[in-house]
């Protein structure tokens, strides 16, 4: 296959330069990931705001995927409530597990040539997880090893 | 052993080699992973086929043929490994699954030896399995680790400290002949002649070197020394323990079973002679038979061109790699083993090694089992090409193109 759809430009993109890529001082949930085999670490940080997500960013460092993937997540979070976080996952799992893209989210469709790399999906959900993991409360530090 | 009458050719004996001759998306298979492990010839192939068709029974304990048969080769094994490191006898050579299991078998047998107050010396360039088993002794016996330090990216040991740390009641020094991260060649008889006057018993982790260099354990004066069978033309779950016999012979055996009992009552038992006291049950024979076969041939080529060929291909590498912008590199930049580590400005090492790897090359990207020293540089991973004697300046020339197309396909 070619590189190129694996490392769409919406990958290298978030990748070199990453959205929300900082510490919110409103949040009142944040939790860690760390997938310590292959070194891809995040910290996701939320606001919650009436059950909607006020305002979302991370911080963290690994491989394209992992950073890209989480970037491109904040962006598409931000707003929703928590079943609507819930949902989206469930689709980008879909996308990233089946490489099957979703037409009318091509930030999340990006992510499809993952699929082909069985070995880097874990890279791809890390920053979900650990966003998941704040949403629910839970403390731990998510891993998809 | 048989000496090369001139240089070996070395792109013919690619041809040893079935598994190099493939493609591999789509490209030909450039193998540069042999820190990891390293391929088979097709003479370690065939003896393993050749022992299971025609020579396969338990060792050492049936009177049958066959029987005889695979004690004879084992045994011609374990001769063969205390000649190809030149240890005063075979029975100062146990054998292993691989050098993870013999530091783990001498730190384990050390644990009546050692006492709140020891200390155990390494250095910060150990591979976790050279590290780890001593994290457990010390736990075990309240003993202290102590830590030669690595002095910055070159990655060389701080030896005006090592007088130093080995004063602090060390009882055990361990250390590796060659980093696997870094490539650092550590001066191993100074370290042992060093230790020695302290009283200091040596574990050399010579993974890395001996399918390499040529080895004397007599001349480098170490205690124990181990090393695996499949970073070394051999197959994988056999490794050889070197250790001197008079400390063998004192050491309580490490586990129990068959083979390594004299006579067993209910309540208690008496030990085998060495070595067989450290092999408990049925050993990996076919891995030894496969093993000798992968000694007999290095020695046919020659250790000494074998590491003179990859030690250039590692320069060469180092030198050129060192041209690209954005890049940080390991080690030391005049001798090394052979293999070079690095790290590209913007371009995470898994996403380097995915790049190459999609053009036929095999690298390996991570911390490499060195997690506390990449800790100290900085650095969350790197990139490694290992090197060794199948490998060629075309696939260096290649691997250079490569690794300049991930930094512009990833540079900032």
């Amino acid at each position: 296959m070619d590189l190129t759809e694996l490392y769409q430009s919406v990958i290298l993109d978030n990748n070199r330069r990453p959205r929300n890529f900082r510490k919110l001082p409103t949040a009142n949930r944040s939790a860690a990931g760390n997938n310590p085999v292959c070194g891809d670490e995040v910290t996701v940080y939320i606001q919650v705001e009436d059950g909607r997500i006020a305002d979302i960013s991370f911080q963290g460092a690994g491989c394209a995927i992992s950073q890209a993937s989480t970037s491109v997540m904040t962006q598409r979070l931000k707003g929703k409530t928590v079943a609507e976080a819930e949902a989206l996952f469930g689709r980008f799992k879909e996308i990233v597990t089946q490489g099957t893209p979703d037409e009318e989210d091509l930030d999340l469709s990006a992510f499809a040539g993952v699929h082909q790399f069985p070995a880097r999906i874990k890279c791809a959900t890390l920053g979900w997880h650990a966003a998941l993991n704040a949403l629910h409360g839970e403390a731990v530090t998510a891993t998809t090893e | 052993m048989k000496l090369p009458a001139s240089a070996p050719d070395w792109a013919a004996l690619r041809a040893d080699f079935p598994i190099l001759h493939q493609l591999v998306h789509r490209q030909p298979l450039i193998y540069l992973d042999n820190g990891a492990t390293t391929q088979k010839p097709r003479a370690v192939i065939d003896a393993l086929v050749r022992y299971y068709e025609r020579d396969n029974a338990n060792v050492h304990r049936a009177i049958h043929e066959l029987s005889y048969r695979a004690t004879t080769a084992y045994e011609a094994a374990r001769a063969r490994a205390a000649q190809f490191i030149n240890a005063a006898s075979p029975e100062e050579i146990v054998f292993t699954r691989g050098t993870t299991e013999g530091i783990n078998l001498v730190s384990y047998v050390f644990t009546p030896r050692l006492k709140r107050g020891d200390g155990i010396l390494l250095t910060e360039m150990e591979h976790h399995s050279n590290l780890v088993p001593w994290q457990l002794l010390a736990r075990r016996t309240g003993a202290q680790l102590l830590f030669v330090p690595v002095t910055g990216d070159d990655g060389l040991l701080d030896l005006a400290r090592i007088d130093d740390l080995l004063g602090r009641n060390v009882r055990l020094f361990a250390f590796t002949h060659i980093s696997n991260s870094l490539g650092t060649v550590n001066p191993v008889a100074e370290l042992c002649a060093r230790a020695r006057r302290h009283g200091a018993v040596t574990v050399v982790d010579a993974a890395q070197s001996a399918g390499h260099l040529p080895l004397d354990v007599q001349a480098l004066g170490c205690d124990f020394l181990a090393f695996s069978g499949h970073k070394m033309a051999g197959p994988t779950g056999i490794g050889v323990l070197f250790g001197r016999h008079e400390l063998l012979d004192a050491l309580e055996p490490f586990q129990g079973g068959g083979e390594m009992i004299a006579s067993v009552q209910f309540e208690q038992s008496t030990w085998n002679k060495v070595p067989h006291k450290f092999e408990a049950g049925t050993p990996d024979i076919a891995g030894a038979v496969g093993l000798h076969a992968a000694m007999d041939y290095l020695d046919g080529i020659g250790r000494p061109a074998i590491a003179a060929h990859d030690e250039e291909l590692a320069r060469e590498t180092f030198a050129r790699l060192g041209g690209i912008p954005g890049i940080r590199l390991f080690g030391p930049p005049g001798e090394r083993g052979g293999l070079v580590s690095f790290a590209l400005a913007g371009a995470h090492a898994h996403d380097v090694v995915t790049f190459a790897d999609q053009q036929g090359i095999a690298l390996r990207g991570g911390h490499h089992c060195n997690q506390p020293l990449l800790r100290k540089l900085g650095v969350p991973a790197t990139t490694r090409a290992s090197f060794y004697l199948y490998n060629t300046p075309e696939e260096v020339d290649r691997l250079i193109e490569v690794i300049r197309q991930a930094a512009g396909f990833f540079g900032r």
